[in-house]
């Protein structure tokens, strides 16, 4: 049964990728540069080195960029209508934090066409907080007539190292917008361009990958792809130890950094397919966060390096 | 002479202007910031006749300081200098040490003076300190108010060597007595000029004085006053109601809440689906409370109805836009909550019993799955205990059972949704898969009591699991070393002890603390990973509970210090027994001769001491060497009275046991002012002694009154 209820009057609202062009344009009049997804599984846009690297050290960054971000274990093969195993963000990075930056953040919202005044937007207390990237951030979520639109999160923390300065991090989740402005109940029948539905893009991808996560997926062989990745950024890491010089500056920290994100989606998978206990969990998380706050402590020495070499002076 | 014109006192309006300050800590940091100003104005002396009222709205906190001086009030100070010899010479005239002193203090010679000291006397210069302005001060006075207050977690917004505060800080206006005060917060300059409700104002608003801030933010969609808000919100709740002739489902900390979440609230109706009733209310309840923030309403006959009430922050949603956000925003949790609820009973909630292998309870206490059989253990011999004492509520088959299933719901995907259902979900399971109503509502409440004033669990059953559950928390915990200090207390063991002690009083159970900690410490070591406990232990935790029952007596039964002290001195292992005890103490306490009494026994027990001998020690009294009369009254009065005392006490009669007691106090008088206990002759005093131990030892055994009375101590 349905409820009626009384509806605006309103022209269809953007599509899936006029919304990510909106959002696009938008920021990059507000002089970031639009970035691309990054190319290895990652569960969140904090997760890109766009996000995870650039936050860190004094130099001023801008950048935004859409992520697709793998959660497996909030699959359910395509038969729930707003959780997916891979949802899509865009993610907005301001360094330093611009003191208009709420308001900023509304227009933004403007422009993909909420008209502010007619509706009821909140920030309520939402800190976040990624274990196993080492970062955290003090924030909120913001609600637009009580649906969680936006992660905004001024960074404290990115690989256990305090940052300098602030960064503000902005993450839309744009099913969510998009069903909004769309006014549809299901994700699956966004209408991602004038003629194609998000289900006709995305959903066969949904039902086999929570089929492979959920059921399929070999524990074993995951679980050695995880400490094969381990080793090798470990080996990374520990080379740039004894780098020096010209080769210290070109060391291939980024190499390890991927490893880890890696081991980041490989944990995800073990979870969903319930392999882990909780003390394990907790284990685990921590071996990547190493690698995480290794990555980031070695990757602001070799940014000192490369300034002391006047490379991006 | 006319004394000066007073002058006319002055007020500062302080706002503190900052980005959505999360709403839960904005009543303890009004507060906070009141109590600053206070203190911070007092240190000044600037406190006299002044009132400091403190306001907040998610992007400001406000101060209104009204009744300040102008200034400081002068103060006159003796400045004391070298000492007379020194300070003249032998004629009386004034030595060079004198004309220095008067030059430092830039005063003329002659107005120099002598004043006696403790060390003679000394010369001495008049100085008026003049007092600072009000406006000086407050420029030192208002960072520091600022700066000063606490948050659970702060943060910066520029840089490691920025300002830290819960939130941003945007603007800062501080006017006082109608100017702008120049003063700095956070970096930030102070200006005249505040920002109404971001969608309903301007951002730009010049005020002059508190009441004008006060209706121009109101002009602009800011309500400053809380209270103002919380009516707002509850008068146009109660209109609702009264318009669809329903009741709003009862929730103050949510009123509180919604108040603090908004500038400018107001009240709109939605509609859900009534297909979504079929779910629990519990559920629904929750999820309109802690993921919404809605408002639940009930028709006249208690059932929930098909619509909720949500504080929006805006003036009105003339077209209904707003509503048919939240109402699809619902409805997609809804959806939600109805998917776990299919899906998490496709199979039986006892088939969750293995996944609690991986769910850790604590590292080195196992999994909930070993927490289960400790649990089962406790619950079966608590039950069997009740049961062989005559309780025939007490079901051990049905106490196995919830707690063989207390736990399960920990591994539904409901619990991981909404982890604060948990025993309610797994009550809701059971009850929905046919377990009988008494294992279901045992399920269901076994979290219960979760404080002071919260129910215990409605049946037997649910308070045998419940305090099974706890006391394996509290004895696990401790054995293991995890010790609650200040307030740090993880694993809620404080808590988890008030419950048992609740549970134990309002149910009269009888159960012996240190058995059933016994058996707690059995069930440990009997499973995975088969923990032991010291006997050390075993009376360390019996303490900690003791504590909380000293708590729940004093706290929710009033009884006061002395007498929970004189009770537990008797032994409180037996917590209802000695609560008994305590009704029979408080009701005698008023008689004529308890508490002279109750001197004579601290002053017996002080002599015990002195004499190093301890209360019913083995030393017989040998009535053929009483040397007085009062001696050999005393002795036959307790003696007879001793005999009445047990066959009282075996009958439960506590009152009246005290009542005999008390009644020795005229032996006991007569004693004290006819013999002298310490005498020369060693075997006479060593009989005197004798006879006040086995005194002391026979009649303090329901409570020891040498406790009662003298200063009340601080817990």
């Amino acid at each position: 049964m349905r409820v009626k209820v009384k509806l605006e009057a309103r022209t269809p609202g953007l599509t899936f990728q006029d919304l990510i062009l909106q959002l696009s344009q938008f920021w990059v009049k507000q002089g970031c540069v639009l970035q691309q997804p990054y190319d290895v599984e990652v569960g969140a846009g904090t997760m890109h080195p766009e996000t995870f690297l650039r936050v860190l050290g004094p130099q001023p960054y801008r950048v935004g960029f859409v992520q697709p971000s793998r959660r497996p274990a909030d699959g359910r093969y395509g038969e729930n209508p707003n959780r997916l195993y891979k949802h899509t963000q865009f993610q907005v990075i301001l360094k330093p934090s611009p003191v208009d930056v709420q308001d900023i953040y509304l227009k933004s919202l403007g422009a993909i066409g909420i008209d502010l005044k007619k509706h009821d937007i909140r920030f309520e207390e939402d800190n976040w907080e990624s274990p196993t990237l080492g970062a955290w951030g003090i924030g909120w979520q913001v609600l637009l007539d009580g649906l969680e639109i936006t992660q905004f999160t001024y960074f404290q923390q990115s690989g256990g190292i305090d940052l300098d300065p602030i960064a503000v991090e902005l993450t839309y989740g744009l099913e969510r917008i998009c069903a909004f402005l769309q006014n549809v109940e299901s994700v699956y029948a966004l209408r991602w361009s004038a003629d194609k539905t998000y289900g006709y893009i995305r959903l066969m991808e949904e039902q086999q990958l929570s089929e492979y996560s959920f059921d399929r997926s070999d524990a074993a062989a995951i679980r050695a792809e995880f400490e094969l990745h381990e080793k090798q950024a470990k080996e990374l890491l520990d080379g740039f130890k004894t780098a020096e010089g010209k080769s210290r500056m070109r060391y291939p920290l980024l190499a390890a950094y991927d490893h880890c994100l890696k081991c980041s989606h490989l944990f995800n998978l073990m979870d969903a397919r319930g392999v882990i206990s909780t003390t394990e969990r907790a284990a685990l998380m921590a071996r990547v966060r190493t690698l995480a706050c290794r990555t980031a402590a070695s990757y602001l020495q070799q940014l000192g390096a490369e300034a002391a070499a006047g490379v991006r002076a | 002479m006319k004394p000066p014109a007073k002058p006319h006192p002055v007020e500062l309006l302080f706002e503190i202007g900052c980005e959505e300050i999360p709403a839960g800590m904005l009543p303890k940091a009004e507060e906070e910031l009141r109590v600053n100003l206070e203190k911070l104005l007092a240190a000044e002396d600037l406190s006299k006749d002044v009132a400091v009222e403190t306001f907040s709205a998610p992007r400001r906190l406000t101060a209104w300081v009204h009744g300040l001086p102008v200034k400081q009030a002068d103060v006159e100070l003796e400045v004391t200098g070298p000492p007379k010899s020194v300070a003249y010479d032998s004629v009386g005239a004034p030595t060079r040490a004198a004309l220095s002193f008067a030059e430092k203090q830039h005063v003329h010679v002659n107005s120099l003076y002598l004043v006696q000291t403790a060390k003679g006397e000394y010369l001495a210069a008049r100085q008026v300190k003049v007092g600072r302005t009000t406006e000086q001060i407050l420029t030192a006075v208002l960072p520091r108010a600022v700066h000063d207050l606490t948050w659970p977690r702060s943060m910066t917004w520029t840089g490691l060597d920025g300002p830290r505060f819960i939130r941003p800080i945007r603007w800062i206006v501080a006017v006082l007595d109608g100017k702008l005060l120049k003063v700095a917060v956070a970096g930030i300059s102070a200006g005249d000029s505040t920002r109404g409700h971001r969608f309903l104002g301007s951002s730009a608003i010049r005020v002059r004085n508190f009441l004008d801030y006060e209706k121009k933010l109101h002009s602009n969609g800011v309500i400053i006053r809380p209270v103002r808000r919380q009516e707002k919100i509850g008068k146009e709740l109660e209109a609702f109601a009264k318009k669809g002739s329903y009741r709003v489902h009862e929730d103050a900390d949510l009123r509180r809440l919604v108040a603090y979440l908004n500038e400018y609230p107001t009240v709109i109706q939605g509609d859900f689906d009534p297909a979504f009733l079929n779910l629990p209310d519990e559920i629904l309840v929750t999820v309109m409370r802690d993921h919404q923030k809605y408002f639940a309403v009930e028709k006249k006959n208690g059932e929930l109805a098909a619509q909720f009430l949500a504080v929006i922050n805006a003036d009105k949603d003339g077209k209904g836009i707003i509503r048919a956000g939240h109402e699809r925003v619902l409805r997609a949790r809804f959806a939600d909550a109805r998917f776990f609820w299919e899906s998490d009973q496709k199979c039986r909630l006892a088939d969750y019993l293995p996944k609690l292998e991986r769910v850790t309870y604590e590292s080195r206490l196992g999994s909930y799955r070993d927490k289960v059989e400790r649990i089962r253990d406790i619950a079966r011999w608590l039950t069997e205990q009740w049961f062989n004492l005559g309780i025939h509520q007490a079901h051990v088959a049905e106490a196995d059972r919830a707690a063989e299933l207390a736990k399960c719901d920990l591994a539904t995907e409901m619990v991981r949704e909404f982890p604060e259902l948990q025993g309610i979900v797994g009550g809701l399971y059971a009850r929905a898969q046919g377990e009988p109503n008494e294992v279901a509502d045992a399920v269901y409440d076994h979290y219960r009591p979760v404080g002071l004033d919260d129910p215990i669990p409605r049946n037997l059953t649910g308070c045998a699991v419940a305090f099974a559950d706890k006391l394996d928390s509290v004895v696990g915990c401790l054995a293991v070393g995890i010790v609650p200090t200040g307030s740090s207390d993880p694993y809620a063991l404080r808590r988890a002890s008030l419950g048992i002690v609740k549970i134990i009083l309002e149910k009269k159970l009888p159960v012996s603390l240190s058995q059933a900690i016994g058996a707690a410490g059995k069930a440990l070591f009997a499973h995975k990973p088969k923990r032991a406990i010291t006997s050390d232990q075993e009376s360390k935790i019996v303490d900690f509970i003791l504590d909380r029952a000293r708590f729940v007596f004093r706290e929710k039964e009033q009884f006061a210090y002395d007498e929970v002290s004189a009770v537990f001195r008797s032994g409180a292992d037996d917590l209802v027994d000695a609560q008994k005890r305590l009704v029979a103490l408080r009701a005698i306490r008023k008689s004529r001769n308890f508490e002279p009494l109750a001197v004579s026994f601290k002053r017996i027990r002080k002599i015990l001491e002195k004499a190093g001998i301890s209360p019913g020690a083995d030393g017989r009294v040998n009535p053929e060497m009483f040397e007085t009369s009062v001696e050999r009254e005393l002795h036959s009065a307790a003696q007879t009275a001793a005999s009445k005392v047990h066959s009282l006490k075996r009958g439960g009669k506590y009152q009246e046991a005290l009542e005999v007691v008390a009644g020795l106090r005229p032996v006991v008088d007569r004693f004290f002012d006819g013999v002298m206990v310490m005498a020369e002759k060693e075997d006479v005093r060593k009989n005197r002694l004798a006879l006040l131990a086995q005194l002391l030892g026979e009649f303090t055994t329901i409570a020891d009154f040498s406790e009662i009375g003298g200063e009340e101590r601080l817990s």
